[in-house]
């Protein structure tokens, strides 16, 4: 457990570095934005990563308990299941920019043999929450194109199957 | 995904994407953020040119031959007659204050909505052809050629703006990026190339009165409808007048109101309070099924669509010899009434400065325009104690406040739903300071970008505004979000459905019409949605209210 202590000590590091990569997924001025602005109803998208990557990062060290794990993955892929300008794969791959950054953070330490094997063991831990991030991902994206095929179309037509007028708007009927 | 070649795969999977600026960054148009193009028979129902069938997604936008000297001369007109747009192009400084408050940059994490950048699009082909400095020094003074790809990056980040006005309120020189994407839009529409969600509604209105293109037997149809239903739930029956000569005010409302939930029940609201105003005061108010849409989606076209929908509404009120309008909850219909009316149509001579006939309160800001918004006309009788209310009816309710962008940054109404809300609600709780009045964050749909293809793009130009209403979900268990728009009743809870599925949507009049004792009700047990009226001795909000299912949820 020797990786586990070294992980523990140096969390602020490690996170930090992961953050930091993540946002500068997006474009510079964007990432720019998102580190910079602290404001959490300001900037939603920063502080959303901000606000769940430790805590991430912490229930890797522990048992990984899946719905605490969710609670911190949704926010953050819920987002991006929105955003086009990222592709699926930056979406949920950003869970891997973990391995860099603690590789980066621990260069000395994991010379020693016996900590890189550890290594081995709890990367695999990250590409577990990798495959749980794309099931939400994909949960969202779900989502989003059920709402695309069902809302105002929908409730506007209710409305007029509740007044029993339906018969009478065109098929191809636009809303507002 | 499956048309993209091994290199563009291989691109998007990279993590460290290319940090060029925005104009050296090619624009991809991408599915989820831009409406399909408008229908041909739309836009040549409309008179206006080159209509025809094109895809954005098509490299080939089948544009007229001479479409440059088209947009050049368009943009020489335009600057000569607005001074506005002229000035706009000449004096920001790009100091970047509006860069980060566009609701759209918040959400999609694309620098091209930044405002500064959004307004560059356009100002970079302003300053090539119309400044020295553009036409000598080029790209170092800021401008660039008009080609192709700039045409179609307008047309994208165009139609990504709402239209919206928050980033206006941050620029030290009062720069309205709205102005400019509406001079953007009135362009791209000299090419034809306009979204379907606007010219087919705009197309509706011309021919039938409403965007829906409902026919007035269909829309009497739905208010008698509405009037069971009433009479289902109170045991009052109103009956509304329509096109009724001489009557004292003629009311208009988005047709949003009258033909989609939850705005349906915000128009049974509308009709109670005309009832009781009636029967209490004998106030005559009605409705006209010809000028059955307010809202006014011209303003998204062009200046002249705009002020060919708007007569309609003045048109109605001089044949029904009317004293003065009344206007439902709408967002852009009081945009184009409070800023352009004016000099568009009016001054409306014709009718009276509006004065409420019940407590003699005139309505100053009205005096030219002669219409008078509904939630200052209902504060107003408020203030004057001539409604007999019980908000404990709204107990089940723990209610926050949308502004709306259009009531709020473009008439400046703040404080009148603030003050009906807490006249018959009993728990009203504020979003963050930096989320609301002046500040508010848009619905993410406004100016006609309320498709259903570009969902993606909605939902994350919603996410500041839902990202406050989630905060005071959590701190106070706001189960109700309210606002006086029809857009926001129609784009909020699919917005709410995605980011905070404990909260529903309503208008103000919804809520007043819960809490209004109507002369003669029976004893009510449920409201206008058919929900349990809560127990005055033994309400817990929280334990209560359960939220009925949407569709699209
Ligand atoms: S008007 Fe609104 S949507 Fe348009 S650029 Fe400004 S903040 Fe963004
Ligand atoms: S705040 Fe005003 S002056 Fe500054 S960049 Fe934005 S539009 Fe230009």
């Amino acid at each position: 457990m020797a990786l586990n202590n070294l992980l523990k000590q140096n969390k602020d590091t490690i996170v930090k570095k992961w953050l930091t990569s993540t946002i500068d997924i997006y474009p510079a001025d964007t990432s720019r934005f998102m580190k910079g602005q602290k404001d959490p109803f300001a900037n939603p998208v920063g502080n959303t990563l901000s606000v769940n990557l430790g805590p991430l990062f912490d229930e890797l060290l522990n048992e990984m308990d899946c719905k605490a794990i969710t609670s911190y993955l949704d926010p953050i892929l819920r987002v991006r299941a929105v955003q086009p300008i990222l592709s699926s794969s930056q979406s949920t791959g950003f869970i891997f920019l973990l391995k860099n950054a603690i590789r980066e953070s621990l260069k000395k330490e994991l010379s020693d043999k016996n900590i890189l094997k550890e290594l081995l063991y709890f990367e695999s831990k990250i590409d577990e929450l990798t495959l749980i991030a794309f099931d939400i991902y994909l949960k969202c994206r779900e989502k989003v194109f059920g709402i695309k095929a069902n809302e105002e179309r929908n409730r506007t037509f209710r409305a007029f199957e509740r007044a029993g007028l339906l018969t009478e708007i065109p098929a191809d009927g636009p809303g507002l | 995904m499956a048309d993209l070649k091994p290199d563009e795969l291989i691109a998007r999977t990279n993590f460290t994407p290319p940090k060029t600026g925005w104009m050296d960054t090619p624009t991809v148009i991408r599915e989820g953020m831009f409406c399909y193009a408008a229908k041909p028979k739309s836009v040549a129902t409309l008179g206006l040119p080159y209509p025809r069938e094109w895809n954005p997604l098509n490299d080939d936008w089948k544009l007229p031959e001479n479409w440059k000297e088209i947009i050049i001369e368009g943009m020489k007109d335009r600057l000569e007659r607005f001074r506005t747009f002229k000035i706009f192009m000449d004096i920001c400084v790009r100091c970047g204050a509006c860069a980060d408050k566009c609701h759209f940059f918040i959400g999609t994490g694309d620098p091209k909505n930044m405002p500064v950048v959004r307004a560059e699009l356009l100002r970079s082909i302003y300053r090539n052809e119309f400044t020295k400095a553009g036409k000598i020094l080029g790209r170092i003074a800021g401008a660039r050629e008009l080609t192709l790809d700039v045409l179609k990056e307008w047309w994208y980040y165009f139609f990504q703006c709402s239209e919206c006005r928050r980033c206006s309120v941050f620029c030290p020189y009062g720069i309205d990026t709205a102005e400019i994407t509406m001079m953007g839009r009135e362009l791209l529409n000299l090419l034809g190339l306009n979204i379907d969600w606007i010219a087919t509604p705009v197309a509706n209105c011309y021919m039938t009165g409403n965007h829906m293109g409902i026919q007035p037997q269909a829309f009497v149809d739905m208010l008698d409808f509405f009037a069971d239903e009433i009479e289902d739930t109170t045991g009052v029956r109103v009956h509304p007048t329509y096109n009724k000569k001489g009557a004292d005010i003629l009311f208009t409302t988005p047709s949003g109101d009258v033909f989609g939930d939850p705005g349906t029940y915000t128009a049974m609201g509308y009709m109670i309070l005309f009832h009781y105003l009636k029967e209490r005061y004998g106030l005559d108010v009605t409705w006209s099924t010809f000028n059955s849409e307010g809202g006014n989606f011209g303003l998204f076209t062009s200046n002249e669509v705009m002020k060919r929908l708007n007569i309609k509404m003045y048109a109605e009120a001089k044949r029904l010899g009317v004293k003065w309008i009344l206007g439902g909850e709408c967002g852009h219909m009081w945009r184009a009434i409070t800023q352009y009316m004016d000099t568009m149509n009016g001054p409306a001579d014709f009718l009276e400065e509006p004065v409420n006939p019940i407590t003699g309160t005139k309505f100053e800001n009205a005096k030219s325009t002669k219409m008078v918004h509904i939630v200052e006309f209902t504060a107003d009788l408020i203030k004057h104690n001539k409604l007999e209310l019980d908000p404990s009816r709204n107990d089940n309710l723990k209610v926050t406040f949308h502004d709306s962008c259009n009531p709020a940054r473009g008439m400046g109404m703040f404080d009148e739903p603030r003050y009906v809300i807490k006249n018959v609600c009993n728990n009203f709780y504020e979003m963050p300071r930096n989320c609301i009045r002046e500040q508010t964050f848009c619905c993410g749909s406004g100016s006609g970008l309320n498709a259903s293809e570009d969902m993606e793009l909605r939902l994350s130009g919603g996410l500041p505004r839902a990202n406050a209403v989630k905060y005071v979900q959590e701190k106070h268990g706001v189960n109700m979000l309210a606002c006086i728009c029809a857009i926001d009743r129609a784009v909020l809870p699919p917005l709410m459905g995605y980011w905070v599925p404990e909260v529903d949507v309503t208008g103000i009049h919804e809520l007043v019409t819960n809490a209004l004792i109507i002369p003669g009700e029976q004893e009510k047990t449920v409201n206008l949605r058919g929900e349990d009226i809560p127990n005055k001795d033994e309400m817990d909000p929280d334990e209560y209210y359960t939220r009925p299912d949407f569709s699209g949820r």
